[in-house]
């Protein structure tokens, strides 16, 4: 008898494994890369990389300008190879670059800024991750498009290159 | 495109087979006499030949570069190397399904080969029940992930050539990590059958133990190349990270470890029958676990892509089935022998049984860490994401009783135990371990009362596994490599873990850098052409405290087809610590910037699970030759 009762909660315990097992599946859709080009950039909040203050997303996205939102870290080795790309587009008037810094340590990322260059217009921190998430990406480097109206246009997954750059140029004409 | 289809049909054949095979088996089942039905044998090689040879199909495509197959199109280019045509077909999901389908088949025939002693009803329903996995699995490839699909138009050029991949290391790590998670198919299968027939005694123990000891040392192995290859070709500068995908493969590690050792509880001494019957079910089902999360694209790790969602439905279908049915299995039918043997507090059935609960957290660690994540978002709505710091805070501290219960565990006697808790020089050894990892971390500057109690006590492991080799019987050499591989892997790792040390900087050719302990000088730049890519050279002199001049030659491959640059770090190994060097190329052409780091013990976390790996091929070969 007692057998049988372990057997069930076993039995039950096991099928709400399923059940959400196949819900996370269909949740899982959202680390797909793509599906959130088109869409509207959610709005969220962060903490600035240089002084500590909290910052809206809103705030940060707010000029009439295309806007570059770049996801780095200090240990991320392709994020370098990128890097020396980023400061050449940031001599461009035209495109404002944010930096999205993944799961860092903050001294590190701070000396990867000095010694590396300053791209950046401003870099919040996304210390667990969850703003990467939610933003569909799932991995770093990764670099969004975003327009004045805080429309994903473009996103590049890995490390861009003298082609993205390319790319993100005539996206600024 | 002839290989494919003949791939292609000779894996449906195959399937068939299976539905030839099963009602033969079972006919079989209702004959008393001692040998199995020789159709059975002939049909089980028949199949083996057909999945062997749509694999080799697979392999020729990829060698032809025959583009008109979608798997050859997505993972494979012209211009790779042979070697790495070759090893790109089980590189990729489709490829590597076909490759575990073929162990599965491998694996039951020489099962049956090597167990003619066995009861027949026991052989024929362990057949039965791999039969059943292999069904699953050959839907799976013919249903959702077909290796061997037609584009048309045929394209001219393929899309594969992710450099990152191409490395002799990577091109066997899979296939023999796959033989450890298959080889725990075996174990699944014939516990299932034992249950059946109640057949769960010393003798299946000592039949079941070879397929346990094949399993643990191939996935041993693997885990430890798929290390060695983050470590060499990431060039990140570590060999675990407590991602997803490595979590995985140690999940059914740690299963099989405590499975090794409660299996031999139930060898020598019938006790704890339903237990090791637990742990073998979990074994399989926890590589199956893996195999889901990895493919199903359901986990948010670097590693792994999105996928085909009809593919998670899939195998989370089949998953569970397997789950429902051996839980029915065992509840139902495993009727457990009233264990009358007498079972006392100090002796090697309990520290056995102490070792298993401790494998229990760590793999309850592991699997929760992996696996809350999904949890807590479809119920909670809320997105987390667990790290090391997680792993490291509930691991650690319970490192320091495991050490100790190790010391203690391997030398108690069965059945019962004169154990003396006070032993004066026992005591004096820990305190002298105590000691020296005091002296050591004072030495270093670095200081700390927890650190210096984990160090000591894995160092006293250390001491008492080597001192293990000088008592006179040498009955279990097997474990006693193992052990001491262990306390070694272990310390190792800690000590490679506490004491490493980095520097970054940017630098030009021609200049120094001072840090605390010596100076890196950026001597020369070189470029050489390469078949596939572009090589630049550096040539770096770097000057440790001791003024001990080494060179170090770290690369930067450029790929042109796609645009990517690699960097390839230059490591100098040592007996005592290797020394990693890795540069990228930052604003424009003339600062590079660099990684120098030196990790203590590195080598030593290769050769000790080797030394590992080996203890358990020592006790598979010498029960062979008995």
């Amino acid at each position: 008898m007692k057998k049988k009762t372990l057997l069930i909660i076993i039995t039950i315990f096991v099928l709400f494994c399923f059940v959400v097992l196949l819900k996370g599946l269909s949740n899982s859709n959202i680390y797909v890369p793509n599906t959130k080009i088109g869409k509207q950039l959610l709005s969220f909040k962060a903490k600035k990389l240089l002084n500590n203050e909290e910052v809206i997303s809103d705030e940060l996205f707010f000029e009439n300008k295309i806007y570059l939102l770049n996801l780095w870290a200090s240990w991320c080795v392709p994020c370098r190879t990128e890097h020396h790309i980023l400061m050449q587009l940031s001599s461009n008037p035209s495109i404002r670059i944010i930096g999205l810094n993944y799961k860092d340590d903050l001294t590190n990322a701070k000396k990867f800024i000095n010694q590396m260059g300053n791209p950046y217009s401003e870099i919040i921190i996304d210390k667990d991750g969850t703003i990467s998430i939610d933003l569909g990406a799932y991995g770093i480097p990764e670099t969004f498009i975003i327009d004045k109206n805080k429309i994903i246009l473009k996103k590049f997954v890995g490390p861009i290159n003298d082609q993205s750059l390319k790319e993100i140029e005539s996206l600024l004409k | 495109m002839f290989f494919s289809q003949l791939g292609y049909y000779s894996l449906i054949f195959g399937l068939i087979l299976s539905f030839a095979l099963i009602p033969i088996a079972y006919k079989d089942l209702k004959i008393i006499n001692n040998s199995i039905n020789p159709n059975i044998f002939i049909i089980i090689s028949l199949q083996l030949f057909t999945v062997l040879l749509s694999f080799i199909s697979l392999i020729v495509s990829f060698i032809n570069s025959d583009f008109s197959n979608e798997t050859v199109y997505n993972n494979s280019h012209t211009t790779k190397p042979l070697f790495y045509k070759i090893s790109g077909t089980w590189g990729n999901h489709e490829g590597s399904l076909l490759l575990c389908l073929l162990v599965l088949i491998l694996f039951i025939f020489i099962f049956l080969l090597t167990s003619k002693k066995e009861p027949k009803k026991y052989q024929i329903f362990t057949l039965l029940f791999q039969q059943i996995i292999i069904v699953g699995f050959f839907l799976f490839l013919l249903l959702v992930s077909n290796p061997f699909n037609y584009l048309l138009p045929i394209p001219v050029e393929g899309l594969g050539l992710n450099p990152i991949l191409q490395d002799p290391i990577l091109a066997i790590h899979p296939p023999i990590l796959y033989l450890g998670y298959i080889g725990s198919s075996i174990i699944f299968s014939s516990s299932l059958a034992a249950i059946t027939q109640n057949y769960v005694d010393n003798k299946w123990a000592k039949n079941l133990k070879n397929w346990v000891f094949i399993s643990w040392i191939f996935l041993t192995i693997g885990i430890m190349l798929g290390s060695i290859w983050a470590y060499y070709e990431l060039g990140w500068g570590g060999f675990w990270f407590w991602d997803p995908v490595e979590n995985i493969s140690l999940m059914p590690w740690l299963c099989l470890t405590a499975l090794i050792h409660s299996i031999i509880v139930l060898e020598k001494r019938s006790l704890l029958a339903s237990w090791t019957l637990i742990l073998s079910i979990a074994s399989f089902t926890l590589s199956m676990c893996g195999t889901f999360l990895v493919r199903s694209g359901i986990l948010n790790s670097v590693h792994t892509f999105a996928n085909d969602p009809k593919r998670g439905i899939f195998i989370l279908i089949f998953l569970f089935v397997l789950i429902l049915g051996s839980l029915f299995i065992f509840f139902v039918l495993h009727k457990p022998k009233k264990e009358e043997q007498k079972n006392f507090l100090f002796s090697k059935e309990t520290s056995i049984l102490l070792n298993n609960w401790f494998m229990m957290y760590f793999l309850s660690v592991v699997l929760i860490g992996t696996v809350y994540p999904i949890f807590l978002e479809v119920i909670a709505n809320e997105k987390i994401s667990v790290g090391p710091p997680f792993y490291n805070k509930l691991l650690i501290p319970f490192l320091i009783p495991f050490f100790i219960f190790m010391t203690i565990g391997p030398n108690t006697k069965w059945i019962k135990d004169n154990f003396k808790l006070i032993n004066l020089r026992l005591i004096l050894l820990f305190i002298i371990s105590i000691f020296l990892s005091y002296l050591i971390l004072s030495k270093t500057g670095s200081r700390g009362l927890f650190t210096t109690v984990l160090i000591g006590s894995s160092l006293y492991l250390l001491f008492i596994t080597v001192k293990d080799f000088f008592i006179k019987n040498q009955i279990n050499l097997s474990q006693k490599i193992s052990h001491f591989g262990f306390s070694l892997l272990i310390l190792s790792i800690i000590v490679n873990g506490i004491f490493s040390s980095e520097v970054i900087t940017n630098i030009k050719v021609g200049e120094k850098y001072n840090f605390k302990h010596g100076s890196i000088y950026f001597e020369k730049i070189n470029s050489f052409k390469e078949k596939n890519y572009m090589s630049v050279v550096g040539t770096f002199k770097i000057k440790d405290r001791n003024n001990k001049e080494i060179y170090l030659k770290p690369e930067l491959r450029i790929f042109n087809q796609p645009i990517m640059i690699t960097s390839e770090a230059d490591i100098k190994t040592s007996f005592y610590s290797d020394k990693f060097l890795v540069m990228n190329l930052v604003k424009g052409n003339e600062f590079y910037n660099i990684r120098y780091q030196t990790k203590p013990f590195m080598i030593w976390i290769w050769l000790s699970t080797i030394l590992l790996v080996t203890g358990g091929l020592v006790n598979f070969l010498n029960k062979e030759r008995k």
